[in-house]
């Protein structure tokens, strides 16, 4: 019993002592973000000082956050809800109603994500400016919803496989049509897997910057794009950048925690459970 | 009982009706730019000099392969890809098997160590530039001179160094959730008979856990592969690809060709060479998948 409790302390306090210097990046940008600019350059680091909220006031005042984001909402929001409408008809035909494509569809959509972005950079950017989609909410939108739409039907198949056959049979056989099958059946079965297909998708579109940097410049940036301009070299500003940091990824971060095990199943095609 | 060639073709037809648009839009996401690319990739383009045009043959191949900072980020790409590699999946799968112990506070202490697998890129490589590894001001320096070493300058003498310890901070949590995920299905009764025949720790580690996390690992390696080979946000806001090229991938050398040189020709040149690098590994990635896939 007592070497059962003494090892369970040694490693409450290795695990712990990980934990904690892996999260310190994070533990203080968000301290950071409480101090003014001279203490979040203090050397050595001040780790007891008067919180102040200038840092975020600043931000929200001079540098427009509300518009980039206002504009990561309605992209990784729009670009989720679109996928959703066009992968759950596919991802329902493809669990309920299965041919011997079916497989070879799953895969294929699989091995489309693997195209690497940087692969296709030079004609998408090419097709943005002739159709004047550069800097622009809509291009920004369509690209993410491509971008995610392989993960989305993935997920939502797996979801779908996993509602019991016998219950769909049951409805078939008390008459239930279609329609019917769909609105009461599935839907109530499926709909915490489709809110959670729907969360993962609109985390991997808040923090994608590969295409937000190259395919916008301020109309359309994101916050992943407005928090690169604090890359500049010109003065330190880290108490803003941190203020500006800690909103940009709080929602993110929250939704990420809720959703970690079906995470785990979008990320990995379904191959870990 | 429905007829059962029948069944199939109104079964065939809906479900033609209900995968068409995600089935067309993906294959015009993929085929267009895929088809542009391997076009412009053999044409002289350059959108700074609308004179040169035409058919280049195999030139802008040529002109890539032979130039030896394609060679210089090829390199790079390697190394950040391997170490990030050997870090994560070697690190997240020890963090596995000590996250899935019981300890105080075990929920919160797992929260905290996934927590950078949610933040977004820019703002990792950031906050580490500016706060952690400042060569004057960050915490890093702090620490080192507290313990008389001399502060190091992280981007302009370990350039790369940096970039892995900033990409492999953001991708150790998503090996250690799924590795976390698999290990808990790993039979408990088996675990207990090894002990009860008197396997150590370490030996129920070697021949129990690590065989049985085989698969997970092989797919977090595939899936960090995927996207380490194109690694660019930490880049762009860090060092920007330098001092020189020494922290150059091939993403980003592509990047260079295309959005600040604007040679379309070049940059689709190197675009093919990236495709091609990527499908190699995405063939395993998908036999994986499939082997485990019932339709």
């Amino acid at each position: 019993m007592n070497q059962t409790l003494s090892k369970k302390l040694v490693l409450t306090l290795l695990a712990w002592f990980i934990a904690l210097v892996v999260f310190f990046p994070i533990f203080w940008m968000i301290l950071t973000s409480f101090k003014t600019e001279g203490e979040a350059v203090a050397t050595p680091p001040s780790l007891f000082f008067d919180p102040t909220l200038a840092g975020y006031h600043e931000v929200m005042a001079r540098a427009d956050y509300v518009k980039f984001a206002l504009n990561s909402v309605i992209v990784s929001v729009g670009s989720t809800l679109l996928a959703l409408l066009v992968a759950v008809p596919a991802a329902y035909s493809m669990a309920f109603l299965p041919t011997p494509r079916t497989r070879g569809t799953l895969l294929w959509m699989l091995s489309t994500k693997m195209l690497p972005p940087v692969g296709v950079l030079m004609p998408i950017y090419l097709i943005f400016r002739d159709l004047g989609l550069l800097d622009s909410l809509t291009g920004l939108t369509i690209v993410y919803m491509l971008m995610n739409l392989p993960i989305v039907v993935w997920m939502l198949y797996t979801f779908f496989k996993d509602v019991p056959r016998d219950i769909l049979e049951a409805g078939r056989m008390d008459g239930a049509g279609t329609l019917q099958e769909v609105l009461y059946l599935l839907m109530p079965l499926t709909l915490p897997g489709i809110a959670s297909t729907g969360l993962l998708s609109v985390i991997l579109s808040w923090n994608e910057a590969f295409w937000s940097l190259n395919l916008t410049t301020s109309d359309a940036a994101p916050l992943t794009a407005f928090i690169a301009s604090f890359s500049s070299p010109e003065g330190l500003f880290w108490a803003k950048l941190s203020a500006a940091s800690t909103m940009a990824i709080a929602p993110i971060l929250i939704l990420g925690w809720m959703t970690q095990k079906q995470m785990v199943r979008g990320l990995t095609f379904g191959a870990v459970k | 009982m429905r007829d059962r060639a029948s069944g199939r073709t109104v079964g065939g037809m809906r479900t033609l009706f209900l995968q068409a648009p995600a089935v067309s839009m993906l294959l015009l996401w993929m085929l267009v730019p895929l088809g542009m690319t391997l076009w412009f990739s053999f044409q002289r383009y350059n959108l700074l000099n609308p004179m040169i045009s035409g058919f280049a043959g195999l030139d802008n191949y040529t002109y890539l392969l032979t130039d030896p900072a394609l060679w210089t980020a090829m390199g790079n790409t390697l190394l950040l890809v391997g170490w990030v590699l050997a870090i994560t999946v070697v690190g997240g799968t020890l963090l596995a098997v000590l996250f899935q112990q019981e300890f105080f506070g075990r929920g919160i202490a797992r929260l905290l160590v996934i927590a950078p697998f949610f933040v977004m890129p820019t703002v990792s490589a950031l906050i580490w530039k500016n706060m952690m590894m400042h060569p004057v001001n960050g915490v890093l320096a702090w620490l080192f001179n507290l313990f008389g070493f001399h502060a190091v300058d992280w981007f302009s003498s370990l350039p790369l160094t940096s970039i892995v310890i900033i990409v492999s901070w953001e991708w150790l949590p998503f090996a250690l959730l799924i590795l976390l995920t698999a290990i808990q299905s790993l039979d408990d009764d088996q675990v207990e008979a090894a002990r009860m025949d008197g396997a150590g720790p370490i030996a129920i580690f070697w021949f129990i856990t690590l065989p049985h996390l085989k698969r997970a690992i092989s797919v977090v390696i595939m899936i960090e592969m995927i996207f380490l080979l194109t690694i660019f946000a930490e880049i762009f806001v860090t060092t920007s690809g330098g001092p020189g090229l020494a922290s150059t991938n091939l993403a980003y050398l592509i990047y260079i060709r295309a959005l600040l040189d604007f040679d379309v020709g070049g940059a689709s040149a190197g675009g093919v060479i990236a495709i091609i690098l990527a499908n190699i590994v995405a063939i395993f990635l998908v036999r994986t998948v499939a082997k485990n896939l019932e339709t």
